[in-house]
């Protein structure tokens, strides 16, 4: 068993616990120890930086400094967030580049009574550490049931290979890791030409119309190349692919239905675990019928639920924005 | 190491008149590490990268021309830094290596300080964002979703209702704070220091 620090981030505690009990249930075959930080606080996402710098790396490193404390016999903290991953490394980065800015970080820290030397901890992302330190080969040992059959895109996304102070991927623009991965496990990966495009960000709530452009484009990509459904490997991916795909297609009257799940939930179907332990049915785009197509039985969805129908009254002009609905093309009304 | 240029003393030329020169100088001093700011050649394959550059005023090319022209009131109106979203495309891209995101977040905190942003939809996510992670030293998430989305977007309110019936009921988010962090106390000293220094 190789042994890690493991910071898990807010939101695989709320919106991605389906990412941290598939985690959690692969770490056992894929011989992974990971030794969750002791009260570790949030990592600010992109929130804090573009508040106040100094706070927000000061919140950063509190993580560091923790982690730094607590670590036995390894100096490896990993995160499965992208951006928790991203914001850890960035700051180790930035307070061993610039020494005076490493400096004004440690006197915030000295108030808490804590002390971080930048350089200690090599922060790293989950996909990085399966990758490169267990390696395909002890993973095809343990694929007990191949997805063979299942078509999917692999989507990186954009902070894990971007910037990537210690180049721990292969490329910033398309990284081949996840890929690999995934074949190794027996899907069928299409060649995802957004595979690290970005998924929004935040822009789902400054910005919606942008932001559903930019799922628009991920989502219609990977329903070009027949994907049965997207792989992520970051929390904030997959609620924006997968909870914003409704309103996107209410957006752009469009009716796109592609599940995203994370690459665990899929190494746990390849080992033979549960689908239940894996938190699947959690998605709110299904992804019964795609799983159900190689065999694998997922919690069905809920029937959905018939938009209410508003009683005929002034003639206003026809909604425009219905969830779930195919577009009306407005011939229906032209043919009458 | 690139050696930084003093553009506070750089001679005025051209028809532009500087308003500011020690605006691209302050930019580079508050971004932490080596921005390369000022090596920009002005090539636009920022712009042309960027996935959200159809929601700026201005494309992060023309705020970094406007940064040396010295443009300070022009700059901090502008939405540019807050319409990106950190995909670090612009970053790993540019072939002066500036780090573009970092002078981002760098213009966003002078944006706030200068009070001449215009929309405040953006700054108020980051801040609301960050009142709760200091209030309970972690995020959360739906409690964020729905004091914002109260605020700025309430007549998108009921488009959502099907999501976030999602998200408690599929996803088992919490509709209740999260447990505060044992070390709160020593996270908000950290902080108020961290704010002091910021300050100096």
């Amino acid at each position: 068993m190789s042994e890690y620090l493991f910071y898990p981030g807010c939101s695989m505690e709320s919106s991605a616990k389906a990412y941290l009990a598939s985690l959690e249930s692969v770490c056992k075959p894929l011989g992974l120890d990971l030794k969750e930080i002791e009260d570790w606080n949030c990592c600010g996402a992109t929130e804090y930086l573009s508040l106040d710098l100094t706070p927000a790396y000061s919140l950063i490193a509190r993580n560091l400094a923790l982690a730094e404390e607590q670590a036995n016999g390894t100096n490896t903290l990993m995160a499965a967030c992208s951006a928790c991953y991203l914001n850890l490394s960035k700051a180790d980065h930035y307070m061993a580049e610039d020494k005076k800015f490493g400096k004004k970080i440690n006197e915030a820290l000295a108030a808490g009574g804590l002390h971080y030397d930048p350089g200690q901890l090599v922060v790293r992302h989950l996909l990085d550490v399966i990758m490169n330190d267990i390696g395909l080969d002890k993973i095809k040992e343990k694929v007990v049931k191949p997805l063979t059959g299942l078509r999917v895109a692999s989507y990186i996304g954009c902070m894990v290979p971007r910037p990537d102070y210690n180049n721990h991927l292969s490329d910033t623009e398309y990284p081949y890791e996840l890929d690999e991965l995934l074949k190794a496990l027996g899907a069928e990966v299409i060649d995802f030409p957004l595979k690290t495009a970005c998924c929004g960000g935040h822009m789902t709530q400054i910005g919606p119309e942008t932001a559903f452009e930019l799922i628009r484009r991920l989502i219609s990509s990977a329903d070009e190349y027949k994907a049965d459904l997207l792989v992520a490997l970051c929390p904030m991916c997959q609620m924006n692919l997968d909870a914003f795909q409704g309103q996107m297609n209410a957006f752009f009257h469009t009716n796109y239905h592609m599940p995203i799940l994370f690459f665990t939930q899929l190494m746990g179907i390849a080992f033979g675990e549960k689908p239940e332990k894996l938190g699947f049915g959690s998605e709110l785009v299904s992804a019964h019928e795609a799983m159900k197509r190689i065999g694998i039985q997922t919690p069905e969805p809920a029937p959905a639920t018939p938009a209410p129908r508003k009683p005929a009254g002034l003639p206003m002009p026809p909604p425009r924005i219905r969830a779930g609905q195919p577009a009306t093309t407005g011939k229906e009304e032209a043919a009458e | 190491m690139t050696e930084q240029v003093n553009v506070s003393e750089a001679p005025s030329a051209g028809p532009v008149k500087h308003e500011d020169l020690s605006l691209m100088q302050e930019v580079i001093l508050r971004t932490p590490g080596e921005s390369h700011l000022e090596m920009c050649i002005q090539c636009g394959t920022c712009g042309g990268s960027c996935p959200s550059a159809s929601a700026m005023d201005h494309t992060p090319r023309a705020i970094f021309a406007m940064l040396r022209a010295g443009m300070r009131e022009d700059v901090m109106k502008s939405n540019t830094p807050w319409m990106c979203v950190a995909c670090y495309y612009c970053t790993v891209r540019c072939p002066q290596d500036i780090h573009i995101t970092d002078v981002m977040y760098t213009l966003k905190n002078m944006s706030l300080e200068s009070k001449l942003i215009k929309n405040s939809t953006a700054p108020d996510f980051s801040k609301t964002f960050i009142g709760l992670v200091e209030t309970y030293g972690r995020s959360f998430e739906i409690g964020l979703a729905g004091v914002h989305n109260l605020k700025h977007f309430a007549t998108r309110l009921p488009g959502m209702t099907p999501m976030a019936v999602g998200m408690v009921t599929k996803k088992g988010m919490s509709p209740l704070p999260p447990k505060r962090i044992k070390g709160m106390d020593q996270l908000k000293k950290i902080l108020k220091r961290a704010k002091e220094l910021e300050a100096e």
